[in-house]
């Protein structure tokens, strides 16, 4: 298994390039000259003179790549000019956020997509099949952004029972009930939609495998109807639901951004949004490897799990 | 594609969605016809007026404007861009899609490698970046949303047109001397063109749904201009003094995108096949049962007695009658074959016992299992399941199948003992390794921790009779369990279990469509035909001299042991299809002594001779056998 985590891991760096490649040629499409944009207000002669000689600005597309990366390997992300910070340091106090509040989400949306989907499709055609199905469908059509100002409304607004937004109150203690009391909306309102969409996936993932042969085995020995469900037939239905685990979790930190936003979260889609609004180019590059940097290495431990899961693999 | 539009129109909520979205669109489209205020003139002293109030219908926001108008000119905005972003991802992608699948090799693996990276990020973070470097606006919205889902398109399509590339019609275009690029726009194109505008159709919703997003975020439309999303972000601020003012253009959303889905899994039913049939339900712990009538009682004290069994498949209006009323018994330390033709109903019959015929579509409408004093058609589940594999076990067809593929074949078997027995799972552990030896598993302790996969076919099968033997059941039905083997491991996995049957003393119910095996192994055998019993009796009486023309013909084409298929083919006609059985004996069509009195009328199966049965009016003799 640890040849195989490492064989992975080895396979990673070419897509990690291709991601840095993408990033810098879009960024590369910024019309005029880059360190003026770049420094925005701040372009004064000198700075510009400045940046053109740290980042190569005045040489060509390639060498300009082969610098930037270069300073990247070594953790200079560059710096960002409205918050007069290294880049790395603000996504890095910004990350931290934005993984509780994804990661949360991720696993809320896993678990009850998954047991939305075997319920489902366990009962099919009954009325927790239907109610589910049902139910799906409007997650799914909701913009979280939406929903998420719905929740506001009415389990802030009018119900008090969750505080509006924020991460942490202005006063008080910083304890982990108090985050949790933050966090519940946020992550409930960024799950829904992939929710659904595992719901759905689980659903069908689960019919197909109820109708094999091995089912019909398992309940031929004798085995309770529960664990016939939720062993074998889960069991084998991973295989196909896991890498689109995979894939949602690509969407719950793409839906973190909106999120964000609406509850005040202090995370790196926040921050990417107003770098965006201030022109802060750097901070936004920088702010985007990263995060696909993280969900490379992510989709990576999906692999490693499904390795886990199904021994058929070759480790 | 009239029969994809009437599939479409019967899904009720596809046909909704289509409403919706047909609506919505229809008032976009006719927006500027409409006498509305005008949405962009600021009215600061009348802001946040509440719905219903005069002259503004939805009220009106933060500046005063009228919502309803707003509401309109920005639905015609969202509509538009989604639409364009659409056009622009699928014309694109396509193109790139065509151009992998059609050239091949390296030009479609740079190409490929390209797309697999795009859609490694999680896409808001490239549309970000997109808009990061273009500036925020509604164009540079558009053009982010586009570009992150062009290699949605170009993976979909150049899938479809790797198929076509390869198409005759294809190479012969090529072959008279045709440029690529002809080809493409005359043979590719028009054939992968329905693909394309399918796909768009699925994932327009989600670009409006992005569009407006972005949008929310402020990086799509610029004031005064607003869609939906911008809309909503400007009334954000809002959000708790006024809420009418964010409800009214999320609604809006909300409606637009759930109208698209119901279409969508509408064209999406419509064009999987599989669901047309029916065959994605999932079948039920234990057969539907729809009895009706007296149930009938047990002929004689057999341990296993099967009267007037009928098992149908009801797919849609149809009614297949695989099981039509079979009689069988078994007694203890008997085994009794059942052969026939696929189709003939063996299985069913085997599989009705203990209620596992896959229910739907399967259904027992009549008959009796009398197993040790209790019926199995009419027991409850619970009743039946602590039965199953404890009293009456299963041994089945390809155990490659039939085994779970991710559970090692011990932990099967553990749970197979400690379903029915409550022992520690040490214990269990190693009565499983005995059971492992008493199928003669070469180094049972180590192959208790293989999976299956890592085991050949005959390994396999002989888990699947040590599974059935885990609770010293008294009956063990093996559903044709050699069929899937070679020869030489089908003698071996006979051998074993004739073995056990002598030692054990079990009752074997064998199904096999070969009359070699039944020879090997049955004391008794049974013919079945078209779902009902042709002829029974003592296997060699059987053997000796067929009663049954059917029979007779299934013997002759036995020349030695094991087959395969092939002897098959040697019978000439099809059996018929049970959902049009005739009124007379089915075998007629295909039997060269039918005569009119033969389809008149149903045939019993009658005495002829010593504990043998025939269903038949004109029964083999000696003499024409010899012939
Ligand atoms: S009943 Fe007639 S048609 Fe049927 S098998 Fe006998 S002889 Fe042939």
């Amino acid at each position: 298994m640890t040849g195989y985590i490492l064989k992975r891991l080895v396979s990673a760096i070419p897509v990690l390039l291709g991601i840095s490649v993408i990033v810098f040629l879009i960024m590369a499409m910024i019309p005029g000259d880059p360190a003026t944009a770049i420094l925005g207000s701040y372009a004064t002669p000198e700075n510009v003179e400045k940046l053109n000689r740290d980042l190569g600005l005045d040489q060509g597309l390639v060498p300009r790549y082969f610098i930037w990366l270069g300073h990247m390997v070594q953790g200079d992300f560059g710096r960002s000019f409205a918050l007069n910070r290294p880049v790395l340091d603000e996504v890095l106090d910004r990350f931290g956020a934005t993984l509780i509040l994804a990661g949360t989400s991720f696993v809320l949306c896993s678990l009850l997509g998954v047991a939305a989907g075997v319920v489902s499709a366990a009962r099919q055609y009954g009325w927790a099949d239907k109610a589910i199905t049902f139910v799906v469908l409007v997650g799914i059509s909701i913009p979280s952004f939406f929903l998420g100002m719905m929740m506001i409304l009415i389990f802030a607004v009018q119900l008090r029972w969750f505080p509006v937004s924020g991460m942490w109150p202005i006063y008080g203690d910083r304890t982990l009930w108090v985050l949790l009391d933050h966090l519940f909306m946020p992550a409930l309102a960024l799950a829904v939609v992939a929710t659904g969409v595992i719901a759905r996936l689980a659903r069908s993932a689960m019919l197909e495998v109820l109708r094999q042969d091995f089912i019909r085995t398992a309940r031929a020995k004798g085995v309770r109807e529960g664990r016939v469900i939720w062993r074998h037939a889960l069991r084998a239905a991973m295989v196909s639901i896991i890498p689109v685990l995979g894939i949602q979790a690509g969407f719950v930190l793409s839906g973190a951004v909106y999120i964000e936003m609406v509850f005040q979260w202090p995370g790196v889609g926040r921050m990417l949004v107003d770098a965006i609004l201030k022109r802060d180019i750097l901070l936004v590059q920088g702010g985007v490897v990263f995060i696909a940097a993280c969900y490379v290495m992510f989709n990576i431990m999906v692999d490693v799990a499904q390795a886990m899961l199904d021994p058929r693999i070759k480790t | 594609m009239r029969g994809f539009l009437t599939l479409l129109a019967r899904n009720r909520l596809a046909l909704v969605g289509l409403i919706v979205i047909g609506c919505v669109a229809l008032l976009a489209l006719i927006t500027p016809l409409l006498p509305l205020a005008n949405p962009n003139v600021i009215d600061t002293p009348n802001r946040f007026q509440p719905p219903f109030s005069a002259g503004a219908v939805l009220g009106t926001d933060h500046l005063g404007r009228d919502l309803l108008s707003r509401l309109l000119w920005g639905t015609r905005l969202s509509l538009a861009m989604g639409l364009a972003a659409a056009m622009i991802a699928a014309t694109i992608g396509s193109a790139i899609g065509i151009i992998a699948g059609y050239y091949g090799g390296r030009t479609d693996n740079v190409i490929m490698r390209g797309v697999d990276m795009l859609m490694g990020f999680p896409y808001i973070l490239l549309a970000l970046a997109i808009v990061a470097a273009l500036g925020p606006g509604l164009m540079n919205a558009l053009i982010a949303v586009a570009a992150v889902n062009v290699p949605f398109f170009a993976r979909n399509i150049r899938g479809i047109t790797v198929g076509i590339a390869h198409k005759e019609f294809v190479d012969a275009a090529r072959l008279s001397g045709m440029r690529n690029r002809d080809i493409i726009l005359s043979e590719v194109l028009p054939n992968v063109l329905p693909v394309i505008v399918i796909a768009m159709s699925t994932t327009v919703g989600w670009m409006i749904l992005e569009t407006a997003g972005l949008s929310f975020l402020g990086l799509g439309s610029q004031p005064p201009q607003a869609d939906l999303g911008s809309m909503l972000g400007e009334a954000r601020s809002a959000l708790i003094t006024h809420p009418h003012t964010s409800i009214v253009p999320g609604a809006m959303i909300l409606v637009i995108v759930m109208g698209i889905n119901l279409l969508g899994d509408g064209v999406r039913d419509a064009l999987d096949p599989r669901l047309k049939s029916g065959a994605l339900s999932r079948p039920m712990p234990a057969t539907t049962v729809d009895r009706h009538g007296p149930v009938p009682t047990a002929r004689t004290d057999s341990l296993l007695d099967i009267v007037g069994l009928r098992t149908e498949f009801r797919v849609r209006d149809r009614v297949y009658k695989a099981v039509g009323g079979v009689d069988l018994h078994v007694e203890q330390g008997e085994c009794l074959g059942i052969i026939g033709e696929s189709g003939s109903g063996k299985s069913v019959t085997a599989l009705s016992v203990m209620g596992l015929v896959a229910s739907p579509p399967g259904v027992i409408t009549g008959g009796a299992v009398h197993f040790d004093g209790t019926d199995l058609i009419g027991a409850p589940y619970e009743v039946l399941r602590a039965l199953r594999g404890r009293r009456v076990a299963y041994i089945f067809q390809d155990p490659l199948a039939t085994l779970h593929p991710l559970y090692k074949v011990g932990d099967q078997l553990i749970e197979a003992i400690q379903t029915h027995d409550p022992l520690s799972k040490e214990a269990a552990r190693i009565r499983a390794i005995d059971l492992l030896k008493s199928v003669r598993i070469p180094n049972a302790e180590s192959r208790i921790d293989s999976y299956p996969y890592e085991m050949s076919g005959g390994m396999r099968q002989r888990v699947g009779i040590a599974m059935a033997l885990a609770n010293d059941p008294d009956v063990i039905i093996a559903d044709e369990p050699t069929t899937a083997l070679d020869v030489t491991v089908q003698a071996q996995i006979l051998s074993v279990l004739s073995d056990l049957r002598r030692e054990r003393g079990l009752a074997i119910i064998f199904i096999t469509h070969d009359f070699g095996v039944v020879g090997q192994l049955c004391d008794r055998v049974a013919v079945m035909y078209a779902g009902q019993i042709v002829e029974e009796g003592p296997t060699e009486a059987v053997l000796r001299n067929p009663h049954h023309p059917y029979t007779s013909r299934l013997i002759d084409c036995v020349p030695t042991l094991g087959g395969g298929q092939r002897k098959l083919a040697a019978i000439p006609g099809l059996p018929p299809v049970v959902d049009r059985l005739p009124v007379g004996c089915a075998f007629a069509e295909r039997c060269d002594k039918a005569d009119p009195t033969c389809r008149a009328d149903a045939i019993a199966l009658m005495p002829t001779g010593a504990g043998r049965k025939t269903r038949c009016l004109f029964p083999e003799t000696k003499q024409e056998r010899i012939v």
